[in-house]
């Protein structure tokens, strides 16, 4: 079996194993799989199918309407493109930095759409491996499976979802695709109904994330063999973190550390990235490989999101997500933790922060008043960086004299994953699948590494629960052997 | 002697002597579809979304001169079906992209599409290649939503005394214009101030920088649909 499983050198005496459509993760890819005879997987790749093509598309259109149309490129987590966009225009704008009331009515939109967006992830999408197992009937195996045999949690996790949907609509305007960032502030303030029914359930949000931090923390302990070691892959992290190397999801500078814990960049500018970050291509996917630029697309390479947030930032300003990360920490010993799993752990002690920082954040009395809008001297370009669920998301505009977009580049979150995921579906394909008999099951460990990073393959679509998958067997002739298909 | 009527829908609708149905009809507080109708101007015909029936033929209303006892139909199945229709190839014919539109909400094409209860475009879309002029330092043209009802093109003209706009072409090839060699707004002597600048029914001619200033939800036809807020206020109708 060839050590590196990105490309095998005899590909066309393979039989493939393609699952397609990947279920229960945002949008729409594909993992292939080349085996030999005697079933030795030679080649594993993950590959993005859809094109956006959103940065083509923007170009020659007037900046203020860009906030709207980008976040248009995704269903589940609109709010973070929306705000990422304002921020970049901010720039353009001059208003640097915004007032206070746009600033917390950000953060507070923000923070909800964090909530609701880890909350979907982990209850609806990932709980029915955790807790029914990887290869349980696929009856069961998804939310319904939950309702019926968890219904408390089911409950909580619908109602943490709501409830983050419901800060949004409240500062957004609408639950999806709100239209209340502007470049230079927002243009709208929080009522004084909406904080108070918001109030009224912040506390009891804070509780039910404390109890799925435990769920998700007894899952690990309950079994360290497999969520120790399943789709481990070591790599740097990086995300932003606040000046004083607090977590910070809303602004800040960015941050990579190595795999075994060593701060190797701090301070970065979020206007630096194009120095910072190189994006390699590769001829089979739609989707960039990026990689920090000195350190070389072999070296370069990181993950991003919760696992990389929570282990990167030096605290959580919120007292029980600090002590959840403690405990993290604690359970590796201080050693960083790269299995795709902890990715979950990491996730809900986010929620649990998210909750701590709207509810804290609700009472404040510059969302229901003051100035909503900023202004200064013009610049002609601007950078927008943003920790969305996923992780880092960097949105950068230049806008000519006459208001008109001349160009954009968007590196989204889940493109800062790819080369990370690619290497924990070759991790799982090597370890669980290698010279096995292949089932539904067995291929569904490839889903759930994949799974673990929430990506937003398409950032468009949303997939839920039992999704329409075909596994076809080709011969090295391409002649189809053998087929399973599981209908949505 | 007393003031003529027609009936309108079965009902009567008195009226003076040249006026139009459209006219008589809206001074009554009775509301007939129209885009390219506008009170300040005599009447175009052009989008014809003010078609109704009469004796057994299709006009325009805001062309069509009342007349005592004439039996108008508007508010059909009918002559409803038609608009429809006639909406649904004007929104097929340019690039109309409400989510993402800055006029959403302050759109009579979008409003009365959600009048007359459009709900597919039911056509093919064109999708056709009109870049935006932003040449000017206040106002963005974007042809995309051009629908042709000339009301920026009359008001430049008439009110302005400046003839900015104008339609060129013929069909399917017509197109709006900018009066200037180089075909740029900023060629012209076009001000923000001007009646032209503030009259597009639609998404083309638009104050700069403005945007999402305004939050979706508390815009012109969010807050009351097309047919009351077309209608004039009682003051001025009475």
């Amino acid at each position: 079996m060839p050590p590196d499983l990105e490309t095998a050198t005899n590909r066309d005496t393979l039989r493939r194993v393609a699952i397609d459509p990947i279920s229960r993760v945002e949008g729409h890819g594909k993992v292939t799989l080349l085996l030999d005879e005697a079933g030795q997987v030679h080649e594993a790749r993950l590959h993005i199918v859809e094109f956006r093509g959103f940065e083509a598309f923007i170009e020659g259109r007037p900046y203020w309407e860009i906030p709207v149309i980008v976040q248009r490129l995704c269903g589940i987590c609109p709010v973070s493109h929306h705000l990422a966009a304002a921020k970049a225009l901010d720039y353009v704008v001059g208003a640097v930095p915004v007032t206070a009331t746009a600033d917390k009515m950000r953060r507070l939109m923000h923070y909800g759409q964090i909530l609701q967006s880890h909350a979907l992830h982990f209850f609806h999408l990932a709980s029915p491996d955790l807790l029914f197992g990887f290869d349980a009937p696929v009856a069961q195996r998804n939310i319904a499976g939950v309702i019926a045999a968890h219904p408390d949690i089911a409950r909580q996790g619908v109602g943490l979802r709501r409830f983050g949907q419901q800060v949004i609509a409240a500062t957004a305007g609408k639950r999806i695709h709100g239209t209340a960032a502007v470049p230079g502030g927002i243009n709208r303030h929080l009522s004084t109904t909406d904080r108070d029914a918001l109030l009224a359930e912040a506390d009891t949000m804070v509780a039910w994330s404390q109890a799925a931090v435990a769920l998700v923390r007894r899952l690990h302990e309950a079994d360290p063999a497999l969520y120790d070691r399943f789709g481990c892959v070591p790599s740097s992290l990086m995300s932003l973190v606040r000046a004083d190397g607090a977590m910070e999801l809303y602004d800040g500078q960015l941050r990579l550390r190595s795999a075994d814990g060593e701060v190797l960049r701090d301070g970065v500018p979020s206007h630096d990235y194009m120095d910072f970050i190189t994006e390699a291509v590769k001829p089979w996917s739609y989707m960039k490989f990026p990689y920090v630029t000195d350190l070389g697309p072999e070296a370069g390479w990181y993950k991003v999101g919760p696992l990389a947030r929570v282990q990167n930032c030096d605290f959580i300003p919120t007292p029980l997500a600090e002590v959840e990360r403690r405990a993290f920490r604690a359970y590796s010993g201080g050693a960083i933790q790269h299995a795709s799993l902890a990715y979950h752990w990491a996730r809900m002690i986010e929620m649990l922060h998210a909750a701590e920082v709207i509810r804290d954040l609700l009472p404040d009395p510059d969302l229901t008043g003051g100035e909503r809008m900023a202004e200064g001297p013009r610049a002609a370009s601007g950078v927008g960086v943003i920790e969305a669920p996923r992780g880092t998301l960097i949105h950068h505009y230049w806008v000519g004299d006459d208001d008109l977009v001349r160009w954009c580049n968007l590196i989204v979150s889940t493109t800062h994953n790819n080369e990370a995921m690619n290497r924990a579906v070759r991790e799982v394909a090597r370890r669980e699948l290698s010279g096995q008999t292949l089932t539904e099951g067995l291929l569904n460990h490839i889903e759930v590494a994949i799974r673990a990073y929430d990506p937003c393959l398409s950032c468009a679509t949303h997939a839920l629960g039992k999704m329409p998958l075909e596994v076809r067997l080709v011969d090295a002739d391409g002649q189809c052997v053998a087929q399973q298909v599981r209908n949505g | 002697m007393s003031q003529p009527t027609f009936l309108l829908d079965g009902q009567s609708v008195p009226f003076d002597d040249g006026q139009m149905i459209l006219e008589a009809a809206r001074a009554a507080g009775r509301y007939i579809p129209h885009l390219c109708w506008h009170p300040d101007f005599p009447p175009h015909g052009s989008c014809k979304l003010c078609v109704v029936k009469v004796a057994g033929r299709h006009v325009s209303a805001c062309a069509t001169p009342a007349r005592a006892g004439a039996e108008v139909e508007s508010d059909t199945p009918e002559i409803n079906t038609e608009r429809r229709t006639l909406l649904q190839m004007l929104f097929v014919e340019g690039n109309h992209f409400c989510p993402a539109c800055e006029k959403s909400g302050d759109c009579q094409l979008q409003a009365m599409a959600y009048d007359l209860e459009m709900t597919t475009p039911r056509f093919r879309h064109f999708f056709p290649d009109r870049p935006v002029d932003a040449s000017h330092p206040e106002v963005l043209l974007d042809f995309n939503r051009c629908i042709y009802c000339e009301l920026c093109v009359r008001a430049s003209r008439e009110q302005d005394g400046k003839a900015v706009f104008a339609l060129t072409g013929r069909g399917i090839n017509k197109k709006l214009a900018v009066n200037a060699e180089s075909g740029r707004l900023a060629d012209t002597d076009f001000s923000a101030d001007d009646k032209a600048a503030h009259i597009c029914p639609v998404g083309v001619i638009l104050k700069k920088r403005v945007g999402f200033a305004v939050p979706i939800g508390e815009r012109t036809y969010d807050r009351a649909p097309l047919h009351e807020v077309a209608l004039p206020k009682s003051e001025d109708s009475a």
